[in-house]
């Protein structure tokens, strides 16, 4: 792509703040870009990077509490910061459109689709109704949505959660803009989905030659998406550079750390021995919620020190084999053995040492600690309960869970988990696990709520502890990424079966199941012409919920 | 219809003022962004506000407005001291107090200020015992070693700065005396004396609010008002909160079917609303009180207690559901703990914040249901003080406010009394929900 | 998915069945009356014959499952019994009771149309007013203009029914006699003069009921006004009052119906002490006097009446917020 072409944004020295307790807290501190016309720049950073707030501003626009406090945004000549409120209602819609992270909520659910996406043209005088409406199916088709002709007139809760990201896409076009902002357009989607919306998106944004700033914080998607990249880092420009210079040559070290996330990968280790008694059992489970069957025929074994990753879309029964593990859920149908003994399915009849062997940790560390008990208390409970200690011994212990975890005892025993970083919460759930002593420990989705760097952290952390203390996973995720990374073997499961298992390097590779084939395929990778060779490779249509479909 | 003439009068020439204003505003300013956005809605709400202000300052100056006068006298007044109040809570006690002083609209700092001089009033209203006294002194001990063991060095001192104030504050009024001047059954050979003290105007120095039809210290009967309606009420919430929140936090913890039975029993005593179904069970404790020998008042605080334990129970289980769900409630499930622990150390501390300021709106309803049954001559029965009871015996007086505002003022006060408590409590509670809502943000 | 008349029916289904348990609430609550009715109201000095006379008539002497059926019965089709106070002065004055004269229906029936007259005009004022003052705070929220209507809002609420009531008796019946501050309303009454003796008790039920619908349409405005999809209409250059009309409004229809019906409902517990406090002779005032006099078959009816309509609005919000969902209409 050509760089001579005409500027379209200017941004210098943008700098936003947030409300917050009485003051005015700096959000950006002084963000300058240039897009020029159909040029597409990638924004990444982790969150609270302040990647939003900067593609709103570019379109003059900022949420409640949120000020623009320096610095100019001009597009096509146009000081978005100084003009008028109808000044910008001209430009906002027409000339720069905006895509959502979650379609689901962005789409009014008392209008029917296509009279949403007819109201913009309608309204700026573009495009009369009758072909707005015509123009509408034209971009469904476009996009490859099913039935282009019919879908529009459904309501958005009719329409499920990828179509409806496509269908937002489509909206953003109606007018044919010089700019989009799409904010975070696939991150609420699964992975065999997301790669549908991508290959839609880069599409009709080729086609049209729109200029696009896309927001992200998954570095593979921007790879495929982006002409230029600028990373970002609490409100502070990292660099910028093009997408090929970015991923070869990054400058910054926060930027090469950002690379270097992916290449964490834990030694193979030797097969158990094949008469081992496994630490867990799974045998032949069927599980249900009320009436309705959610798991089939589930049989797995977890090995002494091993890492077994259960992989799986949202809905796949992942979380519910973990469930009917620690009998929370209490399987229907099969057994479900503790070193060799078969344990009771309810954990209501557990015995207090069978409780203690299986621990659990959460993905979402905010609700797995009582927000109301210090670091100490939430630690102490389980050493105290299990083990007995009191007093100063107990506290010892705690001390002693703390430096495993890497974090100060001195510092964070007193502390409220509201005042931890997300990634220090989650090893303080860690802790908590570790505070029982246990042979098992059930890990569900506990890196996907966090930024990258944080993830491994984690990861690195659950390595190191299962080397010391001879610890079994069972990883619950829907990223392959962790599973290449810490995983021993492989579980892959769809609707509540197991499709394939087996160690991890066979997992990877070839052949594969049909399933675990769309599924590895569709993980983005961070070579630029990934997505392109993919699709020349499979076809559009055996990608995303397709190629689903079609099993 | 003059009246109606001139307002609509005024209305046209304060919309023309409002695009005035506006116009001259962009052209002074040379189209600054507050004036070039301003919807004309907005113009004119300036305007109208102005012409609000201008013609409460006419109002005033008016010799006849006495009440609006009082009226205006009143809330500055007590913004004032509301003012001081805070002033003084930014500037003694410990940090975290201040800085939640800091932090405190006038508003709430007016309900908390108001709050302390009713409980003062009602706890100091009638002689205290020395017993009593002792008997407070042995609990402050024990709380303060209770504090010294459980909690931080903070909290520590918090308590024990409180149970210093307390003690003291109930030595100082022991000797002191009841702050009301009379008993509040006690009755005067001279009855309606016009309040204000005057004694040209029939009134008397030493009933400074005169005496009721049968001779009874208006004054007196105000502070005994304040024990004897804000302490029945007090009990009455706590009754409800008790059963309320036993038996939501039960039926949100157990589920299945007790959790089924509560809830629909809950939905049909809700089905009735509270005030009506309160008269239905009073017409039949009315008869029943007698003939057993417990008086009336006993009964009320039963009935009103159980009505409004139905709406506690709501928001007690719908509290306790939603924090059950919680992934730490699991890991304190699979841990093997017990429904106890489960309920006093896991649910209940998340559950404060909402509770308190439920007790708070509770303690309002029951407060103003008690006081509209003794209105309505069915609640606190005499002879025991109570507002409510006062406001229906002197209502009369209200239409001699053209002549003698004195004599008008007297049940204004009673039910301004009422008022008063119920304004404070709501907006100290606006300002906790706000406060734990904003912190969610 | 059930279909949106599928849950209409069960919703209505539901409310007649907690109508009839209601019934039974109010029913076995005045049954726990101690001993008898009739001595009850006749006192010590009653004769045995007088006893045994009234307890006839009232059909006393009939299992109380029995009664409890012929009371509904009698409800259902409009006949609610005879009153006691006419019953009592009936076989004092030794004449025949049953007819016309003491029958609850007969003394109820002016005094409900009586309140549903209170009740609509209060609604008629309330209603518009409380919308857009709610309205208008939700957008200028945190303005001076909120905080003002917030103060406001609040006392309001806090104050009990009489105290508003005086204060308005005061300032606009005794200060400046524009209103009366009594509401005797007889029958032959011309309209006019009907309406301007209703609308200090109106104005009174208008203050209490007002504050409580503004604030939760405020809230309502203001958790819609934070969804992302009005967010997103911002964002397609759309105009501030297209924005509301177009994309809040439709969305904000069923808490705003939620609000109203709640608000009548609650209308029905302030009548009876404002009716009190203005002499109104509406439903409110009869079951206090009746309460007063231990009436039990007036306060059974009234208790039945206040309750039916507090459901049937509740009800009536239910059924509306329903049909107002797009995702209930609309099923996939």
């Amino acid at each position: 792509m050509t760089k001579s072409k005409d500027l379209l944004l200017k941004i210098r020295d943008l700098e936003i703040e947030g409300r917050s307790d009485e003051t005015w807290m700096p959000i950006i501190n002084g963000a300058s870009f240039d897009l020029h016309k159909g040029e597409v720049l990638g924004l990444i950073g982790e969150s609270g990077a302040g990647k939003s707030t900067i593609g709103l501003a570019a379109m003059g626009f900022t949420r409640d509490g949120v000020r623009i406090s320096g610095g100019s945004v001009e597009f096509d000549g146009i000081n978005l910061v100084t003009a008028s409120a109808a000044q910008k209602r001209a430009l906002l819609g027409k000339r720069i459109a905006y895509v959502a992270q979650s379609a689901a909520a962005s789409f009014n659910p008392a209008h029917k689709i296509i009279d949403q996406h007819t109201e913009a043209p309608v309204q700026h005088g573009v495009q009369g109704r009758k072909d707005s409406e015509s123009d509408a199916i034209e971009l469904y088709r476009r996009l490859r949505l099913p039935n282009p002709e019919e879908i529009g007139f459904r309501y958005p809760h009719q329409v499920s959660g990828g179509q409806l990201q496509r269908a937002m896409t489509a909206m953003a076009m109606s007018c044919r803009p010089d700019l989009i902002i799409f904010d975070e357009p696939t991150t609420a989607l699964d992975v065999t989905t997301q790669i549908e919306v991508l290959a839609a998106i880069r599409d009709i944004v080729e086609q049209f030659d729109t200029a696009a700033i896309y927001i992200t914080h998954d570095l593979a998607v921007v790879a495929q998406m982006a002409d230029r990249i600028k990373v970002l880092l609490k409100g502070d420009e990292v660099e910028e550079a093009d997408t090929a210079t970015m991923l070869s040559a990054p400058k910054e070290d926060y930027t090469k750390s950002l690379w270097a996330v992916r290449s964490f990968e834990r030694p193979k280790k030797a097969a158990p021995a094949a008469d081992a008694v496994p630490i867990v059992r799974v045998k032949n489970i069927d599980a249900a919620y009320g009436t309705v069957p959610v798991l089939f025929d589930v049989s797995f074994d977890i090995h002494a020190g091993r890492t077994v990753a259960v992989v799986g879309e949202s809905g796949s029964g992942k979380s519910t084999a973990a469930r009917c593990i620690t009998g929370l859920l209490p399987p229907t149908k099969g057994v479900i053995e503790f070193e060799g003994v078969e344990m009771p399915l309810d954990y209501r009849k557990r015995t207090k040492d069978q409780l203690r062997q299986a621990q659990m940790i959460y993905q979402m560390a905010d609700t797995a600690l009582n927000p109301r008990k210090t670091i100490g208390e939430i630690i102490g409970r389980p050493v105290e309960f299990y083990g007995g200690l009191k007093g100063q011994k107990k506290r010892a212990r705690v001390e002693e869970l703390l430096h495993e975890i890497e974090m100060e005892p001195s510092q964070y025993i007193d502390r409220l988990p509201s005042e931890l970083s997300g990634g220090q919460k989650q090893r303080i759930g860690i802790a908590r696990a570790l505070a029982a002593e246990p042979r098992f420990i059930i890990c569900d989705e506990v890196t996907s709520a966090l930024d990258q760097l944080v993830a491994e952290g984690i990861l690195r952390l659950l390595a190191k502890l299962q080397d010391e203390l001879g610890l079994s996973y069972m990883f619950i995720t829907h990223d392959l990424a962790t599973v290449r990374a810490i995983a021993d073997e492989v579980v892959v499961m769809k609707d509540g079966r197991v499709v394939e298992q087996g160690p991890k390097a066979e997992m990877f590779m070839p052949p594969h199941h049909a399933y675990t084939d769309l599924l590895l395929s569709s993980v983005p990778e961070m070579d630029p012409d990934w997505l392109t060779n993919l699709l020349d490779a499979r076809g559009v249509d055996n990608i995303g919920d397709a190629a689903v479909d079609k099993m | 219809m003059t009246t109606w003439q001139f307002l609509l009068l005024a209305l046209v020439a304060i919309a023309a003022l409002g695009w005035v204003f506006r116009a001259v505003g962009q052209s002074v300013t040379g189209n600054a962004p507050f004036y070039r956005d301003m919807p004309y809605g907005v113009a004119f709400g300036y305007v109208l506000a102005v012409a609000a202000i201008l013609g409460s300052v006419w109002l005033y100056l008016q010799e006849g407005a006495v009440f609006f006068r009082w009226a205006v006298q009143g809330l500055i007044g007590f913004s004032v001291a509301a003012y001081l109040f805070r002033l003084l809570g930014q500037s003694v006690g410990p940090e975290a107090m201040r800085k939640l002083f800091r932090q405190m609209p006038l508003t709430a700092s007016f309900g908390i200020l108001v709050i302390i001089i009713y409980a003062i009033l009602s706890i100091f209203a009638g002689p205290i015992s020395p017993l009593f006294i002792a008997g407070l002194g042995i609990a402050a001990v024990v709380l303060v070693e209770i504090s010294r063991r459980s909690s931080t060095t903070e909290g520590h001192q918090v308590v024990v700065m409180i149970a210093l104030l307390t003690m003291a504050l109930f030595i100082i009024m022991f000797f002191v005396g009841p702050l009301a001047p009379h008993g509040q059954e006690e009755v005067f050979p001279r009855a309606n004396i016009v309040p204000g003290g005057d004694v040209a105007l029939g009134g008397d120095p030493e009933f400074p609010l005169g005496t009721d039809q049968i001779g009874r210290d208006i004054l007196s009967r105000l502070i005994y008002g304040a024990q004897n309606t804000v302490g029945i009420a007090f009990a009455t919430t706590c009754l409800a909160f008790f059963l309320g929140g036993t038996f939501g936090f039960l039926a949100a913890t157990l589920g299945g079917w007790l959790d089924q039975i509560l809830s629909r029993s809950v939905d049909v005593l809700m089905a009735i609303p509270a005030l009506i179904f309160a008269l239905l069970l009073m017409t039949i404790a009315s008869v029943w009180a007698p003939r057993l020998g417990i008086p009336l008042t006993f009964f009320m605080v039963i009935i009103i207690a159980v009505i409004d334990s139905t709406r506690v129970f709501r928001l007690a289980r719908a509290v306790g559901t939603q924090i059950v769900v919680m992934d730490y409630i699991e890991a304190a499930k699979l841990r093997g703990e017990g429904l106890p622990y489960l309920i006093f150390r896991e649910i209940l501390p998340n559950a404060t914040a909402p509770l308190l300021a439920e007790f708070g709106l509770r303690f309002c309803f029951v407060f103003l249901t008690i006081a509209s049954l003794s209105f309505l001559g069915l609640g606190i029965q005499p002879p025991l003080a109570d507002w409510g009871t006062m406001v229906k015996d002197l209502s009369q007086f209200i239409n001699f406010a053209q002549f003698a505002p004195n004599i008008a003022a007297a049940p204004l006060l009673a039910a301004g009394a009422i008022a008063l408590l119920t304004v404070a409590v709501n907006f100290v509670v606006d300002w906790m929900l706000h406060r734990t809502s904003g912190l969610k943000e | 998915m059930k279909s949106v008349g599928g849950i209409i029916l069960q919703r209505l289904a539901l409310g007649l069945l907690t109508l009839f348990v209601v019934s039974i609430v109010i029913f076995v609550a005045v049954n726990l009356l101690p001993g008898d009715f009739a001595e009850a109201i006749l006192g010590q000095g009653a004769t045995p014959e007088a006893v045994a006379s009234i307890r006839r008539d009232l059909g006393l002497d009939q299992s109380p499952i029995t009664r409890y059926f012929q009371w509904l019965g009698g409800a259902v089709t409009g006949d609610l019994g005879n009153s006691f106070a006419q019953a009592n002065f009936a076989s004092f004055a030794g004449t025949e009771t049953g007819s016309g004269l003491g029958s609850v229906a007969t003394q109820i029936a002016p005094r409900f149309a009586n309140t549903m007259f209170l009740a609509m005009v209060t609604a008629a004022i309330a209603v518009p007013i409380s919308l857009i003052l709610g309205v208008l705070a939700a957008l200028y929220r945190n303005s001076a203009f909120d905080r003002a209507t917030n103060i406001f809002t609040l006392s309001s609420i806090s104050s009990p029914e009489f105290f508003l009531a005086y204060i308005l008796i005061l300032f606009l019946a005794v200060l400046n006699p524009i209103l009366p501050s009594l509401s005797n309303i007889f029958d032959g009454m011309s309209f006019s003069e009907r309406l301007e003796r209703t609308v200090l008790p109106a104005l009174t039920l208008t203050l209490i009921v007002m504050a409580h619908m503004m604030r939760m349409t405020r809230a309502a405005i203001i958790n819609l006004l934070a969804s992302p999809y009005i967010e997103m209409a911002r964002l397609k250059g759309i105009g501030p009052m297209r924005v509301i009309v177009r994309h809040a409004l439709p969305n904000a229809l069923a808490p705003i119906i939620n609000v109203v019906a709640l608000n009548l409902a609650y209308l029905i517990t302030g009548v009876v002490v404002v009716e009190v406090v203005f002499v109104y002779p509406g439903i409110g005032q009869l079951f206090v006097d009746s309460v007063k006099i231990r009436d039990i078959p007036v306060v059974q009816a009234c208790c039945l009446i206040f309750a039916a309509a507090y459901i049937l609005l509740n009800l009536t919000a239910d059924i509306l917020s329903i049909l107002s969902n797009p995702r209930l209409r609309h099923p996939k």
